[in-house]
């Protein structure tokens, strides 16, 4: 009975994890650079990535502010996401029936075009930070509510069948036993509703105001490609940040249990 | 039936619960007959393997008494207790986001025990089984033994007077296998509790039990009442004796019997 092989975790250092990536977005970053200098492709068609790292740098104070404000959007319509999603998944999942009346209305987040609403969230919201968190919040909180409700659903039927025997309320055997055990797919819910938040956010900032939307669409009808570009670099990079502080905290949660955490 | 274990004796009829199924019935939606008129007496204290071939019904005997299921036919008389039971499933079923320690102190945590005496408790039947060293690590981080050691030390932790299991061991290697079953004869003869022991091997059901009932096919009729006839203390060494030997044969000559 050696424990040593099940308890096996394979750890890997920051270097291992990042020098990856960037080594592929290097080689990328000067296949770019190369073709668009030597195919001599205008600058407002697609600017070279030095000429991007230029804008980035000359309209820093600008863009930095845009990307606060994009990442204070994103950031507060996941978080309402998470906690609006995980409530309704459980609401959901206390009876088929309620699941059965309700659920198809949850997909209406899903198929609903943001774009097509986004004139109703500034009716409702202004032309404001609010309508950009309600266009982060109504396009990220479908894969919450989808993947809560699945892992809450899927709970082994021996431990429900060993909760009931040992005379656990309904309410216990939610906080000790469902909510906990639905942890996995909440996390691979949260991976997919933290790059959408920020796609959210962008297109509410394009069609209502604020943030690196805004700057992308001033910046197209101004003919600067290359601040187009620094705007996406900078969208791409908050996502990023998002997604990595996700995969943190499931790490973080799950670092004991869960096998898809493990090597 | 053999005398009962020497350190509980004064206090084994008195806490054990003795159980009577009277014409008990199961039918499942399907159409699906488990268990038809099933009569049963078990005495309080009484170490009893119900043994069967795969789908027989046996699982589903245990669920009823257990409350897990309900019957359509027949009842229970007295009723099996809703408090004091145990049940243990083929796999350890533990909570995989506690340790070892927290998974055995649960039952006690739901039945609002305080922290500091199910700390205590737990840490006492963790002992039993002995799995002291392994406390605080998480079932990922266990064997398949000891993970069945952790689901022996829960069933164990709130002292049940009925003990169900349900072919526990079934997926282990035979030595481990055999190291359960022995330490699971020990329990049962520390504590004052009736056990009923659900599998489908004659070799576990002879070294174990006082009583096997050998089961047939679906739907589950008692084929052989068969009371082992081997000593209260036994050992390793005993499944490879003789007499070890004659008990098996009269089990798997019922249990041919009755898949005919």
């Amino acid at each position: 009975m050696s424990p040593s092989e099940s308890s096996r975790v394979k750890t890997m250092s920051p270097l291992q994890t990042i020098a990856p990536p960037v080594t592929v977005f290097v080689v990328l970053t000067l296949l770019a650079e190369g073709v668009v200098r030597l195919g001599g492709v205008p600058p407002w068609l697609l600017p070279a990535p030095t000429q991007v790292f230029a804008a980035m740098w000359q309209q820093r104070e600008s863009l930095l502010q845009a990307l606060g404000s994009t990442a204070l959007a994103a950031g507060l319509g996941f978080f309402m996401a998470t906690l609006l999603g995980v409530s309704l998944a459980i609401a959901l999942a206390s009876s088929r029936l309620v699941q059965r009346a309700f659920y198809p209305y949850a997909v209406f987040f899903q198929t609903v075009p943001i774009v097509a609403i986004a004139p109703l969230l500034v009716i409702w919201c202004g032309y404001d930070i609010r309508a950009t968190i309600a266009a982060a919040l109504v396009v990220s909180i479908f894969p919450v509510i989808a993947n809560t409700l699945t892992g809450l659903r899927s709970t082994d039927p021996a431990l429900v069948d060993l909760f009931r025997l040992y005379g656990a309320g309904p309410w216990a055997t939610l906080w000790k036993l469902r909510l906990p055990a639905a942890l996995p797919s909440l996390f691979t819910g949260l991976r997919v509703a933290s790059g959408l938040a920020v796609i959210g956010a962008i297109v509410g900032e394009i069609f209502i105001a604020g943030g690196l939307g805004a700057r992308m669409k001033e910046a197209q009808t101004w003919g600067r490609t290359d601040v187009v570009f620094a705007a996406i670099l900078l969208a791409s990079l908050l996502g990023l940040v998002m997604f990595a502080m996700v995969n943190l905290a499931a790490a973080l949660t799950l670092r004991n249990w869960h096998a898809s955490e493990q090597g | 039936m053999p005398s009962a274990p020497a350190l509980d004796k004064a206090s084994a009829p008195a806490t054990a619960v003795a159980l009577a199924l009277r014409g008990i019935g199961r039918t499942f939606p399907t159409g699906v007959v488990a268990v038809e008129d099933f009569d049963l007496d078990v005495p309080a204290g009484q170490f009893l393997a119900l043994l069967g071939p795969s789908g027989c019904g046996k699982s589903t005997l245990l669920r009823l008494i257990a409350g897990l299921d309900v019957p359509d036919a027949g009842r229970f008389d007295p009723p099996p207790p809703t408090t004091g039971l145990a049940y243990v499933f083929q796999d350890a079923h533990l909570l995989p986001w506690r340790t070892v320690l927290g998974n055995v102190a649960l039952p006690l945590e739901l039945a609002g025990v305080t922290d500091e005496q199910r700390q205590q408790r737990a840490r006492d039947a963790i002992a039993q089984v002995g799995l002291t060293d392994a406390l605080d690590r998480y079932p990922a981080q266990l064997s398949g033994g000891m993970r069945m050691r952790a689901s022996l030390a829960r069933a164990l932790v709130t002292e049940p007077k009925l003990l169900l299991l349900d072919e526990p061991f079934a997926a282990l290697d035979e030595i481990t296998r055999q190291q359960l079953d022995e330490q699971l004869r020990r329990l049962w003869h520390q504590r004052a509790m009736t056990v009923i022991f659900v599998t489908h091997s004659i070799g576990e059901a002879a070294f174990l039990a006082q009583r096997a009932i050998v089961l047939s096919p679906r739907p589950a009729r008692i084929v052989l009442d068969h009371e082992v006839a081997l000593p209260d203390q036994r050992s390793m060494e005993l499944r490879s004796s003789p007499a070890f030997a004659a008990q098996t044969g009269v089990l798997f000559a019922a249990l041919q019997r009755g898949s005919q």
